[in-house]
């Protein structure tokens, strides 16, 4: 088992190397300066030697192995310095939208899994019937729906139902305060955002319950328990759900890495400052060092949480630790 | 009907289970698979509206009318018009074009290289398909739109930029399908024959590997496009993607729906069920495919 540990530990390195190297290089591909850009806004002239100057500062006048070395080096001792475009550091300019987009993610998981896991049962329970069939329809959907499209249609409906129980219009507020300050504000800030991504996110969740339950429930001991006269309830809920939620919960993992990416789009739409729209900007800016902390963040939560998942499934499955 | 007890009777039972023509066999496929079915049917209206859409259309999509702007749905504008005047019906109409477009360009030209470069590495096999699956393995951990905006970011805005930017991510996961398809495939006898006959190493993977893992490429092919659109909308929403006056659906929902969500609703509502549908038929069709193609993959 150790050694299994030692060797799955051992491979995220590579993928790590390899993201920051992609990600360094194509950020270099991007046509445009960030020295130039904040000057003179990408057009009008400026004194090349200011613009040097800058660069030197920046340190991007340095040959793009030894760039590269630096961030390599300041990434293992988890030292982000500072954003190219504000000047300040990553890790407070991070941490400012960090917690906002973690709480989305965090409550759009929960709205998944609540939606998720009943849903998926009933449907494989019931399968081939009607319930089926809208269940399937309803999750389908949750894939097609772009969940920008879905944020604009919550808001209108927010703006009508205000309207016209109010009197007058209602948005949701979107200056961050944290949970714990007002619960309130934050919830009415946060909540629909949080259904928009999870009900998509909900959606590839349904079909894996309902496929996995679907398995499950062909077993001989999921008909031991029917023989032996156990209730419809017990043998779903003590005996097939508990065997068929492993790929249920890989693959919320998994989703929930790259859910970070999703928010990307649903913050633009209900004008939210977190994560997302921080790398949109970043990008555009030319904030190499910002763009490259942000990537490497969704790569790492993504490569830990693969790693997480791959030791539970071989402490779980002896067979897995031998292949 | 009885089971059949030597080889000609099995053969003349098979046979007899076989459909007549094309037609029997698309009905049997849509009693087997309604929904299936449904989802050919949305993308049959899709592709013919897209080709017709000089015929269905009733007004020029990129023509602004300044003296009828947010004009509520009606005999004239069945959907409506824009903030520029623009009749929403006709852009939906046009936008099938551009979606279409790169749905298939990007998923076509991505399952490609991801169906050779997936089979070139199970055949290689040893220390190629290990390099192979490590670089597999960082394109697989940035999440789709992260790399699609960073080549927009080099490539700049546009349809064919778009294309690129979409096509990129999709390499790597077909690549990874098709792979592990492959290298059962890499085991059996007629690939020790091809090579024992000297045939080149593209030969054995063009002609004996490729059509071989061909079930599992268009399941992602039909896969890619439904995402690709999606993905497509997504990038042009946040002014990356395509750009005015080109009529794309994505484009339609940016800026003006959200401002004027609560005066003219029907800039925001309509777009989006064109995008929603779209992509709802080409799921449902994938769906279908892989359930008839590879029932192996059914529980994925």
């Amino acid at each position: 088992m150790y050694q299994y540990v030692l060797k799955r530990l051992l491979l995220m390195i590579p993928t790590l190397l390899g993201a920051a190297l992609l990600v360094f290089l194509l950020l270099r591909l991007v046509p445009g300066d960030v020295c130039v850009l904040r000057m003179t806004g990408g057009a009008g002239y400026v004194d090349p030697k200011a613009i040097a100057l800058c660069r030197s500062e920046l340190g991007l006048d340095r040959s793009y192995v030894v760039q590269f070395l630096t961030f390599i080096w300041d990434f293992v001792r988890f030292d982000f310095g500072k954003s190219m475009w504000t000047g300040r550091p990553i890790t407070e300019e991070v941490g400012l939208r960090f917690e906002l987009s973690l709480q989305i993610a965090i409550m759009a998981t929960i709205t998944a899994i609540m939606l998720a896991i009943p849903l998926g049962t009933i449907s494989a329970v019931k399968q081939n019937t009607w319930i089926d069939y809208v269940v399937r329809g309803f999750s389908i959907a949750g894939i097609a729906m772009p969940s920008f499209w879905l944020g604009i249609l919550i808001i209108l409906g927010l703006l009508i139902t205000t309207k016209s129980v109010f009197g007058s219009p209602w948005m949701p507020p979107i200056k961050y305060v944290p949970i714990w300050v007002d619960p309130l504000y934050n919830l009415s800030m946060t909540i629909f955002p949080a259904l928009a991504t999870g009900y998509r996110y909900s959606a590839v969740a349904t079909r894996m319950t309902r496929s996995a339950l679907l398995e499950v429930l062909r077993e001989d001991y999921v008909r031991t328990a029917r023989a032996k006269g156990l209730v419809q309830k017990l043998i779903i809920r003590r005996h097939a759900l508990r065997n068929a939620l492993l790929p249920v919960v890989t693959i919320i993992g998994i989703e929930f890495a790259f859910l970070m990416g999703g928010l990307v789009v649903t913050e633009q739409v209900f004008n939210l400052n977190g994560l997302g729209k921080l790398f949109v900007a970043s990008v555009s800016n030319h904030d190499y060092t910002m763009t490259q902390a942000l990537v490497m963040l969704v790569v790492t939560i993504f490569v830990v949480t693969n790693f997480v998942v791959d030791i539970i499934y071989a402490w779980l499955d002896p067979r897995i630790r031998y292949k | 009907m009885t089971i059949a007890t030597d080889l000609g009777t099995s053969i003349e039972l098979t046979d007899e289970r076989k459909p007549r023509s094309r037609l029997a066999a698309t009905v049997r496929f849509a009693r087997r698979n309604p929904l299936g079915a449904a989802g050919a049917a949305v993308i049959i209206v899709m592709v013919v509206v897209a080709a017709f859409a000089d015929f269905i259309a009733p007004y020029n999509p990129v023509a602004n009318a300044f003296d009828r702007m947010h004009e509520p749905p009606s005999l004239e504008n069945w959907l409506g018009t824009d903030q520029y005047g623009r009749d929403v019906f006709s852009r939906i109409v046009y936008g099938s074009r551009t979606a279409l477009l790169v749905g298939f360009a990007s998923s076509f030209v991505g399952a490609t290289l991801g169906l050779v470069l997936g089979v070139a590495s199970a055949y290689f096999g040893g220390k190629i398909d290990l390099i192979f699956q490590r670089i597999l393995d960082v394109f697989m951990a940035f999440p789709l739109i992260i790399l699609a905006l960073s080549v927009i970011a080099i490539f700049g805005t546009g349809a064919e930029n778009v294309i690129i930017a979409i096509t990129i991510p999709f390499i790597p996961r077909c690549a990874r399908v098709v792979r592990s398809s492959a290298l059962a495939i890499r085991e059996l006898p007629y690939i020790d024959a091809a090579r024992a006959n000297g045939f080149s190493h593209a030969r054995i993977i063009l002609r004996h590997m490729v059509p071989n893992v061909m079930a599992p490429f268009l399941i992602m092919i039909t896969a890619f496009v439904g995402q690709a659109i999606l993905l497509e909308a997504s990038l042009s929403y946040l002014g990356l993607g395509v750009q005015e006056p080109t009529p794309a659906w994505g484009l339609m929902l940016q800026g003006g729906a959200e401002e004027y969500a609560e005066s003219a609703p029907w800039i925001a509502i309509f777009p989006g069920i064109a995008i929603s549908l779209a992509v709802f038929g080409f799921s449902l069709f994938g769906d279908a495919l892989r359930d008839e193609l590879d029932p192996r993959l059914r529980s994925q």
